[in-house]
């Protein structure tokens, strides 16, 4: 491998489906932790649900658009669910009910009961239920280079996929801008600073915190049908990992920003593989074997965080003057 | 000397050309002419500790009245139940004859009663128009679905805004408007604070500690605030522990210890009452500890 296949492979990443189903799912979590300040720790449970919602609906031969409603009503329900005993109390509670649901999700979709639905631990194959969306693509169904990069026209990680992930990605953000502009985004950043201050004023922050929960899990759970569509539904890929990538990324572009879970989902991406092939290419075999090269790297994921909120907790499109305040 | 504010340039209230105090009995739980808060038998228990337990307590309208009492009185938690931030075991109160019983902070401060808090809350990472406007009662566009739609609360969003910086000027905050509240003093976020309570036109507004934590520069103006809203026909209702402030600016004052109402009167002659020197000072407090040899 040399340094131009490198920067091929780190240029994908820019545009690559999967960025943007992980920023579109970061918009849900902005939502969540930006604007209301809800620590939302499971929100792979969220993309896990609209993913399996999604895939079962369509391969029972629901269609496209009925897979898109059950997804989202799934994800309704689950965040209603998660919020209904949590967002009375004090927001650690949420935190850990949320981390535990999301496993809870990933086991029971995982589990050898419910094999006929779930599939399992194998999971759904992509066959089963890409064909609806794949068969709306308008490009041939080929391989098409742009520029240094080739990529299928339909099928699975496509050019239509990229097309079409990166129009919900900013129909999202545009959603995330209006509503953060809003009456109804400043509530809930009252809420985020202090919670007694915005019921003091009249406002039911139970309800708006619920509302912000719902809003920003449906758009959690298509974001996990965004991905889906260039991947399989597994359940193991939507572990706590994802859910710590999401938080990383949205934290590196900068919470509360419109623009910050698009960008930090690209740089994660891109630095993730960056490291990976910089690894493979400078470290030698001795050193590190190849199948040491991917838990290094996410050691380093871990690393970033840990830098981030030490160094530079509004991100990099966070404002300096709101960090200069802590209280 | 500003003391008192003279009843007859009280403002809207009619009864105010003379002092509505004028036939209230100096007793604990003294019935009042004009009443707009009363409660009854209110009792808040912690475990073993009863720590509000009021028979009987009215607030006058349109007056200062002043909740006054030693550390661990109740006056706090006496406030917080009244606002519907904590629950008593028992009781019935009310706010101009609408019951407050069971009722969420956000509904007891819809139907006209805003509290402030002993710690400020000033919303930090806001600016400070961004907390007026927060404020505000019944904003349309802080409905989701027609948050949506600028066009629905645009118009209202400039009425809102144009309010919030005619009381900023008032508060002498405007200069400020753009600055994130964290970044305002102590002093001044009480004054934000109270002018965002004031954004929702309260019948009654409710001080805890209004003073604590503010540089004497800035107590006088607070002062004046205070006076300047029953000017307008506001009630208030505030719990403080600095004496100097209570006697300059309040109508009546209520004194709690270990949380029963103890006294009520007129500032300058409660402290003078008995049951309020030794909640204050102890029952023994003028027996020489050296007589008993």
């Amino acid at each position: 491998m040399d340094f131009a296949d490198l920067f091929t492979d780190a240029g994908r990443e820019i545009f690559a489906p999967t960025t943007a189903a992980f920023a579109l799912a970061a918009i849900g979590l902005n939502f969540h932790f930006g604007l209301t300040g809800l620590l939302n720790m499971g929100h792979a449970g969220f993309m896990l649900v609209g993913m399996y919602g999604y895939a079962i609906t369509v391969r029972e031969g629901g269609g496209m658009v009925l897979g898109l409603i059950v997804a989202m009503l799934l994800a309704v329900v689950f965040g209603l669910i998660l919020g209904w005993p949590t967002l009375k109390l004090r927001g650690d509670y949420l935190a850990i009910v949320t981390i535990a649901a999301a496993e809870f999700v990933r086991f029971l979709g995982r589990s050898s009961v419910m094999k006929n639905i779930t599939g399992g631990s194998t999971g759904i194959r992509g066959s089963d239920y890409k064909e609806p969306f794949e068969s709306l693509s308008p490009f041939p169904s080929e391989q098409i280079t742009i520029g240094p990069f080739t990529m299928h026209g339909t099928a699975s990680t496509s050019w239509f996929l990229v097309l079409v992930g990166w129009s919900v990605v900013g129909l999202f953000a545009l959603l995330f801008w209006r509503l953060s502009n809003s009456p109804w985004g400043r509530v809930l950043k009252g809420i985020r600073e202090d919670e007694d201050a915005v019921r003091s004023l009249g406002k039911n922050v139970y309800a708006y915190k619920m509302q912000a929960l719902v809003i920003g899990g449906v758009i959690g759970a298509l974001g996990g049908v965004l991905w889906s569509f260039s991947a399989a539904v597994q359940p193991d890929s939507m572990g706590r990992p994802t859910t710590f990538w999401l938080w990383t990324l949205l934290l590196l572009g900068g919470a509360a920003t419109v623009f910050g879970p698009i960008l930090g989902s690209i740089i994660f991406w891109t630095a993730l593989v960056l490291v990976r092939s910089l690894a493979a290419m400078f470290i030698p075999e001795t050193w590190m074997a190849a199948t040491e090269r991917e838990p290094f790297s996410l050691v380093l994921v871990g690393v970033t965080l840990m830098l981030l909120v030490i160094f530079r907790p509004q991100g990099i499109l966070g404002n300096r003057r709101e960090l200069a305040i802590n209280d | 000397m500003t003391d008192k504010a003279t009843p007859a340039k009280s403002g809207k209230n009619p009864k105010s050309s003379k002092d509505p105090f004028a036939n209230v009995p100096h007793e604990p739980g003294a019935p009042k002419m004009d009443k707009i808060i009363v409660a009854d038998h209110v009792k808040r228990r912690f475990g073993g500790l009863t720590a509000v337990d009021v028979a009987h307590f009215e607030v006058q309208r349109n007056a200062i009245t002043a909740l006054i009492g030693p550390n661990g009185a109740g006056k706090s938690t006496f406030f917080n139940l009244l606002t519907g931030f904590d629950r008593p075991q028992e009781g019935e109160w009310s706010f101009n004859g609408f019951s407050l019983h069971s009722k969420s902070p956000a509904q007891v401060a819809r139907s006209g009663m805003v509290r402030t808090f002993q710690l400020t809350k000033a919303l930090s990472r806001m600016t400070v128009m961004e907390n007026m406007r927060l404020g505000a009662a019944q904003q349309v566009g802080e409905n989701f679905f027609r948050a949506l739609f600028p066009a629905l609360w645009r118009k209202q969003e400039a009425e809102i805004t144009a309010k919030a910086e005619e009381l900023l000027v008032r508060f002498k905050l405007d200069a400020k408007k753009n600055d994130y509240a964290g970044e305002l003093s102590g002093g001044q976020r009480k004054l934000l604070e109270m002018a965002r309570a004031l954004m929702s036109d309260p019948e009654i507004v409710m001080l805890d500690e209004p003073m604590a934590g503010v540089n004497p520069a800035l107590t006088e103006s607070l002062l004046d605030h205070i006076v300047e809203l029953k000017k307008e026909g506001v009630t208030v209702l505030f719990v403080e522990h600095d004496m100097h402030m209570v006697r300059r600016i309040s109508d009546w004052v209520v004194v709690m210890a270990e949380g029963k109402i103890i006294a009520e009167g007129p500032p300058d002659t409660v402290m003078a009452n008995a049951a309020v020197q030794d909640a204050y000072l102890g029952s023994h407090h003028d027996t020489d500890l050296f007589e008993e040899r």
